[in-house]
């Protein structure tokens, strides 16, 4: 943040902020953190993903009945919707590293528009579960959802868990890039400064990681 | 990313990834999610296959969202240690819930 922007004789040049060397220790510092951060998300998401293992591993049928309420076809469009987000994520960063600041604008609000897609999609799949009463952990009534399994709740406690978190991380990246398209437009980002972008993008990059890991395991395996 | 051959050190030299490798990884990532869903339909046929076919669809995803989308492909090695360091917590963790649970003494539960 405390890195500005400055023009030397036409040139632009990032501001280094006093406590780095210089602008190259600068870049790499910010970059250690962010998959320093990274490394939290996958412990995170993976302690999860162990637990709904084991728990798989020992409840196979009640799993399986799960499973099939999930509509593949809802997942496999909101995976669609993210993998293209990533991808136009991805080409911001080239356009602010080649000062195309408008193409860059224009990728990042794509970026946006397409998290706002998989949320609406995401509402949408919620709601249905709601309405026939699939409801996590003792939230569901085993009887009115007439449940083969007494402990079908754990799936959905699974499954809201999951999802819900991976929600969470869409919202907070889709304002992290909304944070990203205002300072695009201002003109923050160029050729020698573009490690928020990236920054993001990483973060972006890794909720779209784990969904490609979450669809199979919900939609698809069950 | 930001390589720096010359002495000045406050000049930052962007790797930026051409296009059009954005575009084939982009194009396999959509491929690769078709396939999975193609898989999907022949999941009675591949029996305890499914499982591992989808997973390794998924995981030949996510080296290709690591190494080009992330940028791994041309990021430090300290960074790509620091990444993998998760992954080694996490077969740890894995390690030891799955010791505790196989190693549990059965018992009928009265629910």
């Amino acid at each position: 943040m405390s890195t500005d922007s400055a023009t030397h004789g036409g040139v632009r040049s990032a501001h280094v902020s006093h406590h780095f060397k210089d602008a190259t220790q600068e870049y790499d510092s910010g970059k250690q953190g962010i998959w320093l951060f990274m490394v939290t998300e996958i412990l995170m998401f993976g302690a999860i993903l162990v637990g709904y293992g084991i728990f798989h591993n020992i409840y196979p049928e009640m799993f399986a009945e799960g499973a099939k309420t999930l509509d593949w076809r809802m997942g496999f469009i909101n995976t669609l919707v993210l993998i293209f987000s990533s991808f136009t994520m991805a080409i911001s960063i080239s356009f602010v590293q080649k000062n195309e600041t408008k193409k860059a604008a224009f990728a990042l609000a794509t970026t946006v528009l397409c998290g706002a897609i998989f949320m609406v999609i995401k509402y949408f799949e919620y709601s249905h579960k709601f309405h026939l009463g699939l409801y996590p952990g003792h939230f569901l009534d085993t009887a009115k959802v007439g449940a083969e399994h007494a402990n079908l709740g754990m799936y959905f406690g699974f499954y809201y868990c999951m999802t819900g978190l991976h929600g969470i991380h869409v919202l907070v990246g889709m304002g992290l890039i909304i944070w990203l398209l205002i300072r695009t437009i201002r003109g923050d980002f160029h050729s020698q400064y573009w490690l928020p972008v990236e920054g993001v993008g990483i973060f972006w990059h890794i909720v779209d990681l784990i969904w490609i890991f979450l669809f199979p395991l919900l939609y698809l395996v069950g | 990313m930001a390589h720096n051959n010359n002495s000045d050190l406050n000049v930052l030299h962007p790797h930026i990834t051409p296009m059009s490798t954005y575009l084939k990884v982009g194009g396999a990532l959509f491929g690769l999610t078709f396939l999975t869903v193609i898989a999907h339909q022949f999941n009675a046929q591949l029996g305890a296959f499914a499982a591992p076919v989808a997973f390794l669809i998924a995981l030949v995803k996510a080296v290709l969202v690591l190494l080009y989308f992330m940028h791994l492909k041309d990021d430090t090695n300290m960074n790509r240690v620091i990444f993998g360091s998760g992954f080694l917590f996490l077969l740890v963790l894995l390690f030891f819930s799955v010791l505790d649970i196989v190693t549990r003494v059965t018992e009928v539960s009265p629910l």
